[in-house]
């Protein structure tokens, strides 16, 4: 039997030179690939998250298998039949699957590949990869070798969707543990409004590890509002690296939920180019069992006058672990900026465990920058409080668990994801009023 | 309705209750007075059902139950309420949500129907107006904010909604202004009723103007040293409680 690193060869070079326009990146990458390897835990940046592990000889990645209509129906989300669809089957984009709402004078969706050899090309060139400025690992670098059977996303200038684009990532895992390298690179044009979720479906009841890249350039006065939610089940890993870059003065704001899975690491950039942008990322991480997920953010501020405004927060029942890992970088040139962040968690489970990192690089001098980390047990003040309400012990826990969790729910600014969000959660917490 | 025999209760090491004797009868108002660590407020904490003291010794029997075996819970659903000298400040959980489940847990306990949206809101406007409680206030989260007239007014707007059997009132009038203490005084008299009791505990006796106690208790060094009627407020009033303090002093010594 092959062992990981021969599989992935193996499918590289089975897929190699299909990428057309993307040949030689993804030769590059490979190569770098190659002379890296995966992270290991002596990798500073995965330290906790033992992501080489899950590479095993029973990793799938040939695309075998096929998604049918009423399968798909059935992943709709309620109340966005009419969103903008973008549909993933094993990390491959699904055109046959994937419909456009908004029109063609507002959006494009069309391969990565056909994006790089057209009109799109110069963007491509200048975007595609710039997330390895910040991870240069070899997890990066074997998305990027795979970066055929991507999707390029252009909103036009000026245009506000009237739908959100959804893209729904499937994996099939019926056949072994599936290996999907979902790639996406979305190009946000002047003064372009956008509603942009992610979320992760996990079928066949085998395990499954996803390694996506995603990458997003917002021009001057743009307004993005990105979710990915995670929920896929306890047999899913995933490494998802979500780069949002300012090249104008403009508001990009994200919301990153995590569930459930085996291993999920979640890395979220907000670098910001331009004077006077604004930035918000938001999380939560409600975990159980032997999940353990890892939230990365970074915020880079390169120009004067930026706000970024970050609160990440966990709950960890059973044997879960939560990390939190936030760098802030502010640049010489970067006076004035306004980064605040804070992540707070509550251990539930008697063998959970959190571990929070904030990490802050201030070359500026005249800047107002603020972190600050909590972990704890629920706040015995408020249980006794409830209790002595007539409020059972177990539903006052629940009703301080949600209370904890809801406010990050409410900065999804899509209803229908914001009420299907609010439903797990609630669901998972045995929250009813 | 409560019988406190001989109760003792401690916090780690520390002996703070040291045999209380009390009995309270349907349609009484009794105040606990006492000068500040004399164990007033932890005897409201242990009768609520609070896990960080220890009870020792002693019995309380509520209504023909032991109270010391039940949880907190279910002694608010027997009839049991503590307003709290400090209410917590509970952000995300909304003060209408969390009083419309207390309700209806008690409703459920209590093998009744629970209240529908309906008859839940006519019965909140109807107790909102006997502490004067705006809407504004309850649609915001527990707490979260309030004023500290704000936060009592909401304990005493809680006993009206829950309708409790016995209620205690830790300190109620502490941080209130003259207004709000009246406000808080009326609730409490119009709530009270020939079948229902309360437990006024008091640093002072400003509070019992308005809330006049049928009996007056002193509690010093984790015992009731006096008791009496309303007349002993109004003596320690004037004298304070050093004098109390001198003469029970002697009497161990």
């Amino acid at each position: 039997m092959m062992d990981a690193t021969n599989i992935l060869k193996e499918a590289f070079d089975k897929q190699n030179g299909a990428g057309g326009n993307l040949a030689e990146y993804q030769q590059e990458n490979w190569k770098m690939f190659s002379g890296l390897g995966l992270p290991a835990i002596k990798h500073e940046e995965w330290k906790y998250t033992r992501i080489k592990n899950v590479f095993t000889n029973n990793l799938v990645i040939s695309n075998d298998s096929t998604l049918s209509q009423d399968a798909l129906n059935g992943l709709i989300l309620k109340g966005t039949e009419n969103a903008n669809r973008i549909v993933f089957l094993n990390g491959r984009f699904l055109k046959a699957s994937s419909i456009t709402t908004d029109s063609a004078e507002a959006i494009c969706i069309k391969p990565l590949e056909i994006a790089a050899g057209d009109e799109d090309a110069d963007f491509v060139n200048i975007n595609l990869g710039h997330s390895q400025r910040y991870h240069g690992d070899g997890i990066n670098a074997l998305n990027a070798a795979f970066a055929n059977g991507g999707v390029y996303i252009r909103v036009n200038k000026g245009a506000t969707l009237k739908n959100p684009i959804i893209i729904y990532h499937v994996s099939d895992s019926s056949n072994g543990l599936r290996f999907s390298q979902p790639r996406i690179l979305v190009n946000i044009q002047e003064a372009a409004q956008v509603e942009l979720i992610e979320t992760y479906v996990n079928m066949g009841g085998g395990e499954n590890l996803t390694n996506e890249v995603i990458e997003i350039t917002a021009e001057k006065d743009a307004i993005l509002h990105y979710v990915k939610l995670q929920n896929e089940g306890d047999k899913t890993n995933h490494a998802g690296t979500t780069h949002i870059r300012q090249t104008g003065k403009c508001l990009t704001h994200a919301v990153t939920i995590t569930l459930s899975g085996a291993i999920v690491r979640n890395n979220l950039n907000m670098v910001m180019e331009a004077e006077h942008g604004e930035s918000h990322m938001y999380g939560l991480y409600l975990l159980n069992g032997n999940t353990l997920a890892d939230n990365h953010t970074i915020v880079d501020n390169a120009m004067p006058h930026c706000y970024s405004n970050e609160l990440y927060k966990g709950i960890m029942d059973d044997a879960s672990t939560g990390v939190f890992n936030g760098k802030i970088f502010v640049r010489k040139d970067a006076q004035k900026t306004n980064a605040y962040q804070s992540n707070k968690n509550i251990l539930v489970g008697d063998h959970a465990s959190a571990n929070t990192k904030p990490q802050l690089e201030i070359l500026a001098d005249d800047v107002k920058c603020s972190h600050g980390c909590t972990i704890g047990k629920l706040d015995e003040d408020a249980l006794f409080y409830l209790r002595a309400r007539g409020i059972s012990a177990e539903n006052a826990r629940s009703m301080l668990l949600h209370a904890f969790a809801i406010d990050i729910l409410e900065q999804i600014k899509n209803k229908d994801i914001k009420d299907y969000a609010e439903q797990l959660v609630a669901e998972r917490l045995s929250f009813s009023i | 309705m409560l019988k406190i025999n001989n109760l003792q209760a401690r916090i780690e090491e520390k002996e703070i209750l040291k045999g209380i004797n009390l009995d309270i009868k349907p349609g009484e108002i009794h105040a606990i007075m006492g000068p500040n660590g004399s164990g007033k407020s932890t005897l409201a904490s242990v009768l609520a059902g609070r896990e960080t003291y220890d009870v020792t010794g002693g019995t309380v029997d509520f209504m023909g139950k032991d109270l010391l075996e039940l949880s907190p819970e279910d002694r608010a659903k027997e009839g049991l309420f503590l307003a709290f000298q400090y209410p917590v400040e509970i952000p995300g959980v909304s003060t209408t949500n969390f009083i419309k489940s207390a309700v209806n847990e008690k409703r459920k306990y209590l093998g009744l129907e629970p209240l529908d949206a309906a008859q839940f809101l006519r019965n909140m406007k109807e107790k909102m107006k006997l502490v004067e409680i705006d809407q504004s206030l309850l649609s915001r989260s527990l707490n979260e904010g309030f004023s500290g007239g704000e936060k009592k007014r909401n304990e005493i707007f809680q006993m009206a909604m829950l309708e409790p059997k016995l209620a205690i009132l830790d300190e109620t009038d502490s941080g209130l202004d003259i207004d709000a203490l009246r406000i808080v005084a009326n609730g409490v008299n119009q709530l009270r009723n020939k079948d229902n009791a309360f437990l006024v505990v008091t640093h002072y006796q400003r509070l019992l103007d308005y809330i006049v106690p049928d009996f007056v208790h002193v509690l010093y060094k984790g015992r009731i040293v006096r008791s009496g009627t309303k007349e002993l407020a109004k003596e320690l009033e004037v004298k304070g409680y050093d004098f109390i303090k001198a003469e029970v002093d002697q009497e161990l010594a």
